[in-house]
């Protein structure tokens, strides 16, 4: 048997050869810039953007945007965490097929800017009289600002609120009236629960703030570690006892998923968590509490009402973008005084002074609600997690202790272990930002 | 059929032929160019990430992989080697994960493959829902379960009320998530292994079995002295390819407990840790470390699996 064989020339090998090179080539090149060269008219701005309804909002308003700069736009809709690795992975390549990045600027910018991914807007912002920078609340735009150089914009603020039922009495205006209140109304036979909130070590955290400042604590002073400091033992017992004899069970495992359902359902009495998500419990496919639930400021600890305001979501312009120039007239326009106004008449809490002064743009909110939000846009401290590059690692040690609470174990042995190892890293933590 | 052997094409150059000489050396080419695209796959896909996950781990690589780094040495694996709060507990939680979930996905997929090896009335509609949660991703299974054991609104515990059982905290619970994660596990994976097992079987001759059955051998005895040697190697690969896929499980515990494995890191397996060092802290050498030993580990545990009694010596 023989097989009849084959033969290639060097003309048909070279052809071959040349074939596989561009289907390979083809397949790596995206819609985007990704090419690294020159971006044609054609070449589309890329947005990548967390699925909330902010970004929805501004889609809709796209083809406005498109209209004005003769260019298409991209806009690529992700989870939080989808979007987090899709930066690490992307710009970790110097990737040119982002242009707009949402981002969270408590969590990422310090660290984006350590990697130099973020292009600087200081001049973009400040020499733009019509922009009005300064009209942004204090509290969100210093945290846009990283080594005296605005890298974010923020679009999308949030504050935490009281969430509570109407029917069950009147919302309590301290933290040890909310302990009185829901500890008793708490029935885990007959599941119903005094209160409901995050209980996740490191999804917790942020929530959490708001009780450690009005407790007088604090994540670090002067540098150092306060995580175990007597006030913020006391807010670490506080949350702890609270979610542990009034809270569901498993509430160590729950985050912003499970604890939101749980109060819409009627199932809790209170819940403290983002005002932003107060749409969720006015919606009848989704909630039996529309008629009942009421909105309280964060009641006040032994230091006073000192809840969080800070910008949950930001804008900023990779610095491996080709098309900077129309990104920046996107973010610009985005976060214009007048689509900030526009948003937030749509119940979008935006970030600008003049929005929040319009009573306006507070008319799609609930009474209650508005008020609410205005004053804690005023009172509130721009940070709710340590400020550090790495914000994943050092939320896992502090919230240590916040879940030894919550299982109702001793606090402070597993405050002052964390407190040790928070030191620590802080100390590593800063070598890698002087470096 | 009777197979003719032709003797192989002399190789030496064949003079005053040019043409055939250019034939030679473009079959040659042919041969490499059939071969580049799985060549270049294997090294870009397998080689190339193994080697620089290799560099990664001896150097002290943060925040970005392509910024300044310096060469630690050894000091990433020693860090990792010597980290009792983290890495020896994940590492402890793999092979109990793994090894729970194999030997249960086992038992119960070899029961199933022998009940279902005799023909029987409605089979076909039994081995396609065997075949369901096979063909479900991970992530939709864990979502799924996550669903059904919530404590407050799942319908376990709505279940487990009815008959007067208190509400039970499943994947909230420290203790009780990775035995819960293990059976998700089971009930995933057993129908691989029953189908894997059931092939098997269905290769095995009938002969040893009758002749056992005449001499008078119960059905405990059969299964035991004469079908269980027969499966043997099928049952050793089985096992293997399972313990593999088990060790590296990510999706159904990410999906479920989050970043971290759980508030008390209580499903941390290595594979899990690796990648919250990688996306959640961005210690890329440490990372690197970690999943370098990770895969030691994983081909230790294919030799070890695949040592069988008498292989040695064969």
């Amino acid at each position: 048997m023989s097989i009849p064989s084959q033969t290639l020339t060097r003309r048909s090998f070279g052809k071959l050869a040349a074939a596989m090179t561009i289907i390979g080539g083809g397949a790596a090149l995206g819609g985007c810039s990704a090419g690294g060269g020159r971006p044609s008219p054609n070449t589309p701005l890329c947005i990548m953007a967390i699925n909330h309804v902010w970004s929805q909002a501004i889609r809709k308003h796209m083809a406005e945007f498109e209209e004005r700069i003769g260019r298409r736009v991209s806009m690529s809709l992700l989870t939080s965490d989808q979007l987090a690795n899709s930066y690490n992975v992307k710009l970790n390549a110097s990737a040119t097929d982002i242009d707009v990045m949402m981002v969270r600027a408590l969590q990422e910018q310090l660290l984006f800017a350590h990697n130099g991914w973020l292009a600087d807007l200081t001049d973009r912002v400040e020499g733009d009289a019509g922009y009005q920078w300064a009209d942004f609340l204090k509290a969100p735009r210093e945290r846009s600002v990283t080594g005296r150089m605005v890298l974010s914009v923020p679009v999308v603020t949030e504050r935490p609120v009281l969430y509570y039922r109407k029917d069950l009495g009147a919302a309590p205006a301290t933290l040890d009236e909310l302990m009185e209140t829901a500890l008793p109304l708490a029935d885990r036979r007959g599941n119903f629960f005094g209160f409901v909130g995050r209980g996740q070590r490191s999804g917790a955290v942020s929530m959490w703030s708001s009780f450690l400042y009005s407790f007088g604590g604090d994540f670090t002073g002067q540098g150092r570690s306060a995580i175990a400091r007597p006030e913020s033992i006391a807010a670490y017992e506080y949350y702890g006892r609270l979610l542990e004899r009034a809270g569901p069970p498993g509430a160590t495992n729950m985050s912003l998923e499970q604890a939101m359902p749980i109060f819409a359902q009627g199932k809790a009495a209170f819940y403290v968590d983002a005002d932003a998500i107060y749409t969720n419990f006015l919606d009848p496919k989704i909630s039996t509490v529309q008629e009942t639930v009421g909105f309280a400021p964060f009641p006040a600890g032994p230091a006073g009402a000192r809840p969080f305001n800070i910008p949950s979501w930001s804008l900023a312009i990779s610095a491996f973008s080709l098309l900077r120039d129309e990104a920046w007239q996107f973010v610009r326009w985005a976060s214009s005084p007048e689509m900030v106004k526009r948003l937030q008449a749509e119940g979008i809490p935006g970030a600008r002074q003049s929005a929040w002064s319009d009573p306006a743009t507070l008319a799609s909110f609930p009474a209650d609600l508005a008020r609410t939000m205005q004053t804690q846009a005023q009172i509130g401290l721009g940070i709710d997690r340590p400020d550090v590059l790495q914000v994943g690692r050092a939320r896992d040690i502090v919230g240590r202790p916040l879940v030894a609470g919550i299982l109702g174990q001793p606090v402070a042995p597993v405050a002052r272990e964390a407190d040790a190892e928070f030191a620590e890293f802080l100390v590593r933590d800063n070598r890698h930002r002087e470096g | 059929m009777a197979i003719t052997q032709t003797s192989a094409p002399a190789r030496a150059p064949l003079p005053g032929k040019p043409r055939a000489r250019s034939f030679e050396q473009a079959n040659r080419r042919l041969k490499w160019a059939m071969l580049a695209p799985s060549l270049a796959f294997v090294g870009l896909m397998i080689i190339f990430p193994l080697v620089f996950t290799l560099n990664l781990g001896f150097t002290d690589a943060f925040g970005a992989v392509n910024a300044d780094k310096d060469y630690v040495g050894l000091r990433n694996f020693g860090d990792a080697l010597t980290d009792s709060r983290r890495f020896w507990p994940a590492v402890q939680r793999t092979v109990l994960f793994t090894i729970g979930a194999v030997l249960l996905e086992t038992v119960l997929g070899l029961a199933l493959a022998m009940l279902m090896r005799k023909p029987f009335r409605g089979a076909r509609w039994v081995r396609t829902v065997l075949i369901i949660p096979l063909l479900t991703t991970p992530v939709a299974i864990g979502i799924l379960w996550l669903l059904i054991l919530d404590p407050t609104n799942g319908i376990a515990n709505h279940l487990l009320a009815s008959v007067g059982i208190l509400p039970q905290e499943f994947l909230g619970s420290v203790s009780q998530s990775l035995p819960i994660l293990m059976l998700i596990d089971v009930w995933q994976w057993t129908p691989m292994m029953t189908l894997l097992l059931l092939a098997g079987l269905s290769t095995l001759p009938a002969e040893p079995e009758e002749a056992a059955h005449v001499d008078g051998a119960g059905v405990w005895q059969r299964f035991r002295y004469v079908v269980l040697p027969m499966l043997g190697p099928t049952l050793a690969t089985a096992v293997v390819l399972r313990s593999i896929d088990a060790l590296k499980t990510f999706d159904l515990l990410y999906a479920t407990k989050g970043p971290g494995g759980g508030s008390s890191f209580e499903a941390e397996t290595l594979n899990v840790y690796a990648y919250g060092l990688t996306f959640d802290y961005q210690e890329y050498g440490l990372a690197s470390a970690v999943l370098v030993l990770f895969t030691l580990a994983i081909i230790g545990v294919v030799i070890l699996l695949r040592r069988r009694p008498g292989r040695r010596s064969a």
